[in-house]
């Protein structure tokens, strides 16, 4: 972990730079509509409750699905992430100044009025400096709170310590994961940490000190404006797309490609290019997004990316139980073209078609499809997906089919996050099978010496003949006959944009962006 | 000059006080005594404003105190609580300090008049830097009384100034406060329900019950001449 952090340094430092950043700016704001929210309510009681129970609920509100709400409204990048942070913080505050301040002693505020001090004086003089402890560990808790949320920046391009993270699940990269997670932990022990002692100090000092937080507050939130030089053209990467050998690093080898990606889920990807916050995309071959989207794929003159004919990978035991799911799965061999998925997935991601009614009528079309008979199911199969579309459509598909066509009754764990979780999930027999590309288990699962790679010719027969006899041999896995279509990682463009400029392959790309 | 006519405050359906007329002279010291809950707090309250009086009318120096906004009011006007009333985050000089800066003495003029009182209130100078947790219960007291005078208000309220205080510091503080000069020419009205307290500080008392003033004279009135069998028994005579 310590190498990584060595050769990542620059990284991790402005990660961290942009975390502590989007933790201030949210506090900040938080701070400005908290406290004087939070006097309002000690002032008039009768709006405590609606008050308090409005911010408790946004508090309960999971944070992945508060950012999926934001962006539709806010697109991608540090507003909807602060938007979130900053509801985050909002409770503690206001919470802690409502009872801070009705918590003074009824005795001192009759003798604040008693001397002649306005209600004015009275809150500033008297009822803030007073509350000021409470109102002070409020701050801290939304601190560490703002601390462990803003890792999900990354979810939507807003940067922090979460791309590490993030990325680092993506691509089961331990070392990644712990080099956004222990910064992170470290941020947040630090900021407690400092926060408690300042809490500590007693009366005029811990003013003078919490005064000097404050100001700091301003300085600290300056961070997430540091302004990152910009490329000509904005990427915006999946987070495996950026660290997988054969995404980012392969064609940065191959093409001389350097960019200064931003990262973001892969789901957003689409609808941030389309809105024209980035202008190239990592993305799939066969994505219906492509079509719906008027996207355009770049060519890739050069061969970067590996061949991923999409095959099913089955545990060899489930073959062996069930005699006839093998010949069934099979019925669909070469039938998946590259045209017919797009063509699905443009069904599912912009005809918003479930993938239950697509695959029904996809498998009526192949003259495939049959109601299954009725009558107990005793016997049941476990199937697999990775978490998008295709997938999704994919395991539908399956479904359908062997229900229709055998005694057997299919489980779905659809959603599974990643190449490494649904192979764990295969070889513990948590699953029987699951769609995947061809490129993805031999670099992703297999990952053979650089010396095996370089005399392994990068054809669809030659990589899913050694990748079929690599898991037998390893795992006792068995790749069913290819689909049909080759869902390769590719660059893709707005298609006006890409016209505009000329850029028809990705060696077009490197030549407009090294013109600069 | 404190002028109280017809005074009356209700709380809802609660008749807390009833028709209550008193004056107080320049100088004087008027001690309200009574049960809890007989209304003198309630009374005391409203000649500062801090309770508005449903009917009746006040006048502090001819002038009414309705007709002048709450804070600059109470300003004008001391007034000491039971175990001082001090903020706990005030020092003892921010304390003393606290009405001649609300009114705009220039810090010359509050150094030399807390000094001054410092002396007066036999309080070392030492504890100037403290808080009032530091303190002890007859100094807080103490400390109490130098705030309500700082500004030489002409008019000083004190509701149970001493209640907080054991007994013997009770009567050692009040003898000491009451000698001196500066709160002899301060009218001064004070609540309290320690007979032997109202017997011993007050020019005149008014012993109230209900609401109502039951008996109102000197000391001696009240004691050779118990108006009811109330005030006989209050006194405990």
């Amino acid at each position: 972990m310590l190498d990584f952090i060595r050769q990542n340094a620059d990284k991790l430092l402005q990660q961290t730079l942009t975390h502590i950043g989007l933790t201030f700016v949210s506090l900040l704001l938080a701070l400005l509509i908290g406290l004087p929210l939070g006097i309002l309510i000690a002032r008039r009681k009768r709006l405590a409750s609606g008050v308090l129970g409005v911010a408790g609920v946004l508090q309960t509100v999971p944070s992945v699905a508060l950012l999926g709400f934001l962006i539709p409204l806010m697109g991608i990048g540090v507003g909807p992430a602060l938007v979130a942070l900053f509801l985050y913080a909002l409770l503690p505050i206001i919470r802690n100044t409502f009872v801070g301040i009705t918590e003074v002693n009824p005795t001192v505020r009759e003798a604040a009025r008693g001397v002649g001090m306005t209600n004015g004086q009275i809150l500033t003089k008297v009822e803030l400096p007073l509350a000021l402890p409470v109102i002070f560990a409020g701050v801290r808790t939304a601190t560490v709170i703002n601390v462990g949320v803003a890792t999900l920046a990354a979810y939507v391009a807003a940067g922090g310590l979460g791309e590490f993270i993030f990325s680092g699940i993506a691509l089961s990269n331990t070392n990644m994961i712990l080099a956004g997670a222990v910064p992170a932990a470290l941020l947040a022990i630090g900021f407690d940490f400092g926060l408690a002692r300042l809490q500590k100090l007693s009366g005029r000092k811990m003013r003078a000190g919490a005064l000097v937080f404050v100001l700091l507050v301003p300085v600290l939130s300056a961070f997430v404006l540091i302004p990152g030089s910009q490329d000509r053209l904005v990427a915006g990467f999946a987070h495996e797309f950026y660290g997988r050998s054969d995404g980012y690093p392969g064609l940065q080898k191959t093409y001389g490609l350097h960019l200064r990606p931003r990262l973001i889920d892969q789901n957003l990807m689409y609808e941030a290019i389309r809105s024209g916050q980035v202008d190239i995309i990592s993305g799939y071959s066969t994505d219906g997004r492509i079509r719906a989207f008027d996207l355009v794929v770049l060519q890739d003159n050069r061969h970067a990316f590996p061949p991923y004919d999409a095959a099913l990978v089955v545990r060899q035991t489930t073959l062996n139980r069930y005699p006839d799911l093998g010949p069934t799965l099979n019925l669909l061999a070469s039938k998946l073209t590259d045209s017919v998925m797009t063509a699905l997935n443009y069904q599912a991601d912009y005809l918003h078609q479930s993938p239950r009614t697509i695959a029904e009528i996809f498998l009526k079309q192949m003259g495939l499809y049959k109601l299954p008979t009725p009558g107990e199911r005793s016997e049941t199969v476990v199937l697999g997906s990775k978490i998008f579309t295709e997938q999704y459509i994919l395991a539908e598909i399956f479904r359908q089919l062997i229900e229709g066509k055998t005694q057997l009754r299919v489980a779905s764990r659809t959603g599974l996050g990643g190449t490494q979780i649904c192979q764990d999930a295969l070889r513990t027999g948590s699953i029987d099978f699951y769609p995947e590309y061809t490129g993805t288990g031999l670099l992703v699962v297999l990952q053979p010496s650089a010396s095996v790679l370089n005399t392994l010719p990068m054809q669809p027969d030659s990589v899913f003949a050694f990748v079929r006899q690599q898991y037998k041999e390893k795992y006792d896995l068995a790749w069913q006959q290819p689909l049909g279509f080759n869902n390769s990682y590719c660059l893709m463009m707005r298609r006006q944009q890409a016209d505009k400029l000329g850029i028809r392959t990705i060696s077009d790309l490197v030549q407009y962006l090294d013109a600069q | 000059m404190i002028v109280v006519e017809h005074l009356t405050k209700r709380f809802g359906e609660y008749l807390a006080v009833n028709d209550v007329s008193f004056q107080v002279g320049q100088g004087e010291t008027l001690v309200l005594l009574g049960t809890s809950g007989c209304g003198k707090t309630t009374t005391l309250k409203m000649i500062n404003r801090l309770i508005e009086p449903s009917s009746g009318t006040i006048s502090v120096n001819s002038t009414d105190v309705g007709q002048q906004p709450g804070p600059a009011l109470r300003r004008g006007i001391g007034y000491v609580i039971q175990d001082g009333g001090l903020f706990p985050h005030y020092t003892i000089a921010d304390a003393i300090a606290t009405v001649p800066k609300l009114i705009g003495w220039t810090p010359e003029q509050i150094q030399e008049r807390t000094t001054e009182l410092m002396a007066k209130l036999q309080l070392p100078e030492n504890l100037l830097n403290r808080y009032p947790a530091q303190l002890s219960g007859g100094q807080r007291q103490r400390v109490g009384l130098a705030r309500a005078l700082a500004a030489r208000p002409p008019v000083v309220l004190m509701d149970e100034p001493f209640g907080a205080l054991d007994p013997f510091t009770r009567r050692h503080v009040r003898r000491e406060l009451f000698g001196l000069n500066e709160l002899r020419e301060t009218t001064v009205v004070l609540v309290t329900h320690d007979v032997a307290e109202a017997l011993e500080l007050a020019d005149r008392i008014a012993l109230m019950d209900a609401g109502k003033i039951v008996q109102m004279g000197k000391p001696d009135e009240l004691v050779h001449n118990p108006a009811t069998e109330f005030v006989r028994d209050f006194l405990d005579l």
